[in-house]
């Protein structure tokens, strides 16, 4: 199946389906044992060094130190992905992070975490988010505040796991329903409607 | 590379000082083996070879220690996700690691070789002290690039804390027959090591051997 860029793919199934691994495969950090993968350009595993630092990757793991402030931990991947220090400030506020930036991430709620993470992948302004049940943990108010970062607004392409089928379904272009490793149904979000995808939680 | 190394080693290093996980278990391992050597040997000091050996190894067994949480952090918190994604050289994580652990290694023996010299050695040690600082920053230079390497290898298995001693280890042994050899003149009370330069030439053709190997293969590893 094909994205277009500034599309939202939604990726739907049950647990153990391989959504997360399809995801991993997409940024590089797994290996395809079958088929192609061409991501932004980019063939895969061959070509995964083109796609370095052009991903945002929001996953159960929110890949923050724990020990490390919110700051230092952004600051931290802003230096690897060669981002100016402002960048990591502006950011801060914008997830609504600012005043607890100096706090380690281990002492912050789930929710706040998730902010942080949220700031993270969108640190180097990546054309391409891949993102995990980014909602895990927030509240709507922070659902709203992260929509111009990873949300339809932002303008990325975006590949979108969620369980929220209605909701999932609402935010994609395109929809790709799993089943244990194997592709179910795929096609218009618009067309597909969520009866069809519910259908696999069966 | 090196913006990225550096950023990785700071990271690493703020960690350890937050944490306190990897010097202080070294220092203490390496101090209490001392202790143990002390009344185990019922004798008041020790020189020569045997002192060397002690030494040498209670400094490689006090290494293993911080070898098995080199790469613990990123497994644990995601970092290998993290540094995968960015945009750097991969040998950049390496140098990091590496240097990171020399570090370790050099703070250990600011803290052993005084206890050492207090509770076993029976030879001043205050002139010899800048040979003995010169081998053990050589054979240091060599511990952690095998240490960083063996790390990455054994950090995503099970059997972590099974398999570093026993890869490491085995690798570690020139180091340690070097090591020993150079410093055994140092500590029988002779204040210029016979036959220095040639232990040091040895230890640094190790940490050549090693350091090109470890960079050359270090890509591999990550991958998957």
């Amino acid at each position: 199946m094909r994205v277009q860029g500034g599309q939202t793919l939604g990726v739907f199934g049950p647990n153990g389906a391989g959504k997360t691994t399809l995801l991993r495969v997409l940024a590089a950090l797994l290996r395809p044992h079958a088929g192609s993968v061409r991501v932004a350009g980019a063939a895969l595993p061959e070509e995964a060094w083109k796609l370095r630092g052009r991903v945002g990757y929001l996953g159960h793991d929110p890949l923050l130190y724990r020990e490390l402030t919110a700051r230092e931990n952004l600051r931290f991947h802003a230096r690897l992905h060669g981002v100016a220090p402002e960048r990591v400030e502006a950011l801060l506020d914008a997830v609504g992070m600012g005043r607890r930036a100096g706090d380690p991430v281990r002492q912050l709620s789930r929710g706040m975490v998730q902010r942080v993470a949220a700031a993270r992948a969108v640190l180097h302004d990546p054309p391409l988010l891949l993102l995990d049940e980014p909602g895990a943990g927030l509240d709507p108010a922070a659902v709203e505040l992260l929509e111009p970062l990873i949300g339809r607004a932002s303008g990325r392409t975006r590949v979108l796991v969620t369980h929220d089928v209605d909701g999932g379904i609402a935010e994609s272009d395109v929809a790709l329903g799993l089943r244990a490793g194997r592709q179910v149904v795929a096609g218009a979000a618009a067309e597909m409607g969520a009866g069809r995808l519910l259908e696999l939680y069966r | 590379m090196t913006r990225a190394a550096l950023a990785i080693l700071r990271k690493d290093l703020r960690i350890e000082l937050r944490t306190r996980e990897s010097v202080p278990a070294m220092a203490l391992f390496a101090v209490t083996v001392f202790v143990l050597f002390h009344f185990g040997l019922d004798r008041d000091s020790l020189d020569g070879a045997l002192a060397a050996g002690i030494l040498w190894v209670t400094v490689l067994l006090a290494a293993v220690l911080a070898v098995n949480r080199l790469f613990v952090v990123e497994r644990e918190q995601g970092g290998f996700d993290g540094l995968l994604l960015a945009p750097i050289d991969r040998t950049a994580v390496y140098v990091a690691k590496a240097t990171a652990l020399l570090l370790y290694l050099l703070m250990l023996e600011l803290v052993a070789v005084p206890a050492f010299a207090l509770l076993l050695l029976g030879v001043d040690l205050l002139p010899a002290l800048p040979e003995l600082v010169a081998i053990m920053l050589v054979a240091d230079v060599g511990l952690a690039a095998v240490g960083a390497l063996v790390a990455a290898l054994a950090v995503e298995t099970r059997a972590r804390d099974l398999i570093v001693p026993l890869l490491l280890l085995p690798l570690l042994v020139p180091v340690i027959i070097a090591g020993a050899a150079a410093t055994e003149p140092l500590l029988t009370g002779l204040q210029t090591a016979d036959g220095l330069g040639r232990w040091l030439a040895f230890l640094g053709l190790y940490d050549m051997v090693f350091v090109l190997l470890s960079v050359g293969i270090f890509d591999f590893l990550l991958d998957d």
